[in-house]
């Protein structure tokens, strides 16, 4: 019986962790495992926070992910990563796009953006890999092709087939943007 | 075929499947997708539509069951308040083909402005309520609705909540089949005049006995043993929560129909197991139901009457075990939502700080102006409110606030129910100024069309509402329109209106910077030679905006090239 596997995409609302979200889900369910994800929308999505879970083994009940339970968080921001540190799982790995993104707080001047969060991060025994994927996606043709860059990234230790992630991608992302999201997700696997 | 679907994606397919033929809708977060994918179907064989409110949509959806074709209409928890009117009547009428009416809670307040438990409205219209706790589930107690609702001549609730409706699992897709009556002339089933609805309420007290003894043998109802140290007793999400708590270190009971509840199913396992638990989210519905049949649960006296629960919330409370995480000791910085970069509403709400004036407010995006740095709003109740509450504020002050206070309310949200409080304000005359803030969509929902802005649900062009004749028709002669965009009129108009000694509407039209169809400028830059650092670029509160090492910086992945910024700069450091 395979064992519930928990991902986490985390962001700031308006950086694409839905199609993100719905890449993770096709490759899963074409791998064969029960799947649910659970969104947010709405109010959240306007430049807050956002959280998606996804969960998949041979059958799920709850879509949500509590505290000490992801196995693998991909975080679209830095501060993100930080914020949802807590409900990585013992051992959980996070993957990150360096990218800072300041919230109104900090916009203000009422707060400061913390320092060195990924090495902190790291400096808790947490494995953590941070990229400019910001930087890539604009490579690719597109500042919004974040997330496909760092699903191509995930792609790389997820064991799943290349094909099932091709497949996915031309499932969930309109033909016209295909080409850049396709560079970009190479250019994410490459790294 | 099977595939990931949303909750409300997979209601949508049901509707398909059960071969519904007219959906009406008003966008409420999170029920919004179930319309929105009803409108991907063939209109020919379903048709959808967007209501202006969704009172409107349930009357709507009563006239098309009446017609012999099976409806449908979708909305939020606070939606079903507006719609409660028609819903508790057509309780009394029943149905002719099916009609099932989706409400959506919203556990958690993700994005309302109350928690309110919907099961209450089941109870007090006396119809059935059916709750799925997955997608699978929202496709096929959809299309069992309609076979209640056919077979027992009633409306029926299907009850969703954020997380059924906003999570994604495998639903199986069947074909669509159809089902029609003919429509014959029924005074005393349809009329609800005393005379027809006296014998009626006799109805439905009956009916209601019978959807009890349903409810005993229903599918819908499911029991799984594991044991007999625990039992659960649970609906919708908190059923999954449970169930991934817990394991097979319990047995549960699992209620899918919701209202009426079943006596002996719940009494059969309450005597199997040792200590039985109701998990249910929100309101007490089913404890409460429990004690009146002579049980003794653990119910709200261990779970929270607030909020969402979740498996380790569960785990925790029953079982007193804990998860360990990691944290770090820095403090994070929250992240609230923010007005997009060039909102359109942004330069109203600059204004109206700037002008220090009493804003009565509404529901939608611009509910964000009461967020800080711009801190433009006194009081969000209800949509509609915005209006009508300012004209009972104005008259409570006698005229004092007149020339200080303005209402803030969303093109849709007008339409919805703003209009009647402006009716009032011209009716029962007070000098009031309300500001309708026109940004050609219903946009918190995730870009609806409306009414007002001449496109229906397919984005076909549709007539529409000319905002400043109606208001005009109403009987309020000052009637202006300013671009939001251009900060010196704004704060011109306003101040105008606000002095008029009459009631006054300004119409701040500027469509919302997030349309495909609106085209955006080359971001700006700022020329640091020239900033001084005052920070006034920042008191717009733009997420595109912020000091880096000591100047203005603009975040050009953010930046839409809406200009405000560059008004605000006695520097001329901001550039196109």
């Amino acid at each position: 019986m395979a064992e519930t596997k928990s991902i986490m995409l985390v962001g700031v609302g308006g950086q694409g962790t839905l199609l993100a979200s719905r890449i993770l889900g096709n490759v899963l369910l074409s791998a064969g495992y029960d799947v649910k994800v659970s969104e947010v929308h709405g109010m959240s999505q306007r430049g807050g926070s956002v959280v998606t879970y996804i969960k998949y083994g041979d059958k799920i009940f709850s879509p949500v992910i509590e505290k000490g339970e992801a196995d693998v968080i991909i975080s679209f921001e830095e501060l993100e990563a930080a914020r949802w540190l807590p409900y990585l799982k013992k051992g959980g790995r996070i993957i990150t796009n360096s990218r800072q993104v300041n919230p109104m707080p900090v916009i203000m001047g009422v707060q400061e953006y913390p320092k060195d969060l990924t090495e902190k991060i790291r400096a808790k025994g947490v494995d953590i890999t941070a990229i400019d994927a910001l930087s890539l996606a604009e490579q690719a043709g597109s500042s919004r092709a974040v997330n496909v860059v760092l699903m191509g990234l995930v792609s790389k230790t997820a064991g799943f087939p290349e094909e099932a992630w091709q497949k996915a991608l031309e499932a969930c992302v309109p033909a016209k943007a295909m080409e850049i999201n396709k560079k970009a997700f190479e250019l994410g696997r490459a790294v | 075929m099977a595939g990931l679907m949303l909750g409300n994606q997979a209601v949508a397919r049901g509707l398909y499947e059960a071969g519904v033929e007219f959906v009406s809708s008003y966008p409420g977060t999170p029920s919004t997708e179930i319309t929105e994918f009803a409108s991907t179907y063939d209109k020919n064989e379903m048709y959808s539509e967007w209501a202006p409110n969704e009172k409107v949509a349930c009357e709507a959806a009563i006239g098309a069951c009446f017609a012999g074709r099976r409806s449908f209409c979708a909305m939020k928890h606070v939606g079903l308040n507006v719609a409660a009117d028609p819903l508790y009547t057509a309780s009394y009428t029943g149905v002719n083909a099916g009609f099932v009416l989706a409400v959506a809670d919203d556990q958690g307040m993700h994005s309302s402005q109350n928690e309110q438990d919907s099961r209450n409205h089941a109870i007090g219209a006396k119809v059935p309520m059916l709750e799925p706790s997955d997608s699978a589930e929202c496709k096929e107690f959809t299309k069992l609705a309609y076979e209640i609702s056919e077979q027992f001549d009633t409306p029926v609730i299907l009850r969703l909540s954020t997380r059924v409706a906003h999570s994604q699992s495998v639903v199986e897709t069947e074909d669509r089949k159809t089902v029609r009556y003919d429509y014959t002339k029924n005074p005393r089933k349809n009329i609800m005049t005393p005379a027809n609805a006296k014998p009626k309420h006799i109805v439905v007290e009956e009916r209601t006995r019978k959807l009890v003894e349903y409810a005993e043998t229903s599918p819908l109802n499911r029991t799984e043993m594991f044991g007999t140290d625990i039992g659960i007793i649970a609906n919708g999400a908190a059923y999954q929560y449970a169930r991934e708590a817990l394991g097979e270190k319990a047995s549960y009971l699992k209620l899918g129909m919701v209202n009426p509840l079943p006596v002996k199913l719940i009494k059969d396992f309450a005597a199997k197991v040792k200590k039985l638990y109701v998990v249910e989210e929100l309101d007490d519905v089913i404890e409460t139901h429990c004690r009146k049949i002579g049980l003794d649960p653990i119910g709200k006296e261990l779970f929270t009457f607030i909020g969402e629960y979740s498996q380790t919330y569960i785990r925790e409370k029953i079982l007193g075990v804990k998860d360990e995480y990691v944290e770090l000791e820095d403090t994070i910085p929250v992240r609230p939502p923010v007005m997009c970069a060039g909102c359109p509403h942004r330069g109203v709400f600059y204004t109206l700080k700037k002008l220090g004036v009493f804003v009565s407010g509404d529901i939608g995006c611009y509910t964000l102006g009461s967020a800080a740095p711009l801190d433009a709003m006194d009081t969000t109740v209800c949509m509609g409110a915005s209006v009508s509450g300012l004209h009972g504020f104005n008259k409570a002050m006698r005229g004092e606030y007149e020339g200080k206070a303005v209402a803030v309310i969303g093109d849709s949200t007008f339409i919805h129910s703003g209009i009647t409080g402006l009716i009032n304000i011209a009716y029962n005359r007070t000098n009031s100024t309300v500001l309708i803030l026109d940004n050609s969509i219903t946009g918190m929902t995730g870009h609806q069309n409306n009414p007002a802005n001449g496109k229906n649900i397919y984005g076909d062009p549709a007539s529409a509402v000319d905002l400043e004749a109606l208001c005009k028709a109403v009987g309020i002669d000052n009637v202006s329109v300013v671009d939001p965009g251009d900060l010196a009129e704004t704060e011109r108009v306003i101040k105008a209106a606000l002095a008029a000694e009459e009631p006054a509407v300004v119409i701040c039209r500027r469509p919302c910077a997030l349309l495909k169809t609106v085209k955006h400028k080359p971001p700006f830059h700022i020329d640091t030679e020239k900033c001084r650092t005052c920070k006034a670029c920042m008191r717009i509160g733009c997420p595109a905006i912020s000091i880096s090492d000591g100047k203005a910086k603009i975040d050009n992945t953010l930046c839409v090239g809406c200009g405000l910024c560059s008004q605000m700069c006695k520097f001329d450091a901001v550039k196109e």
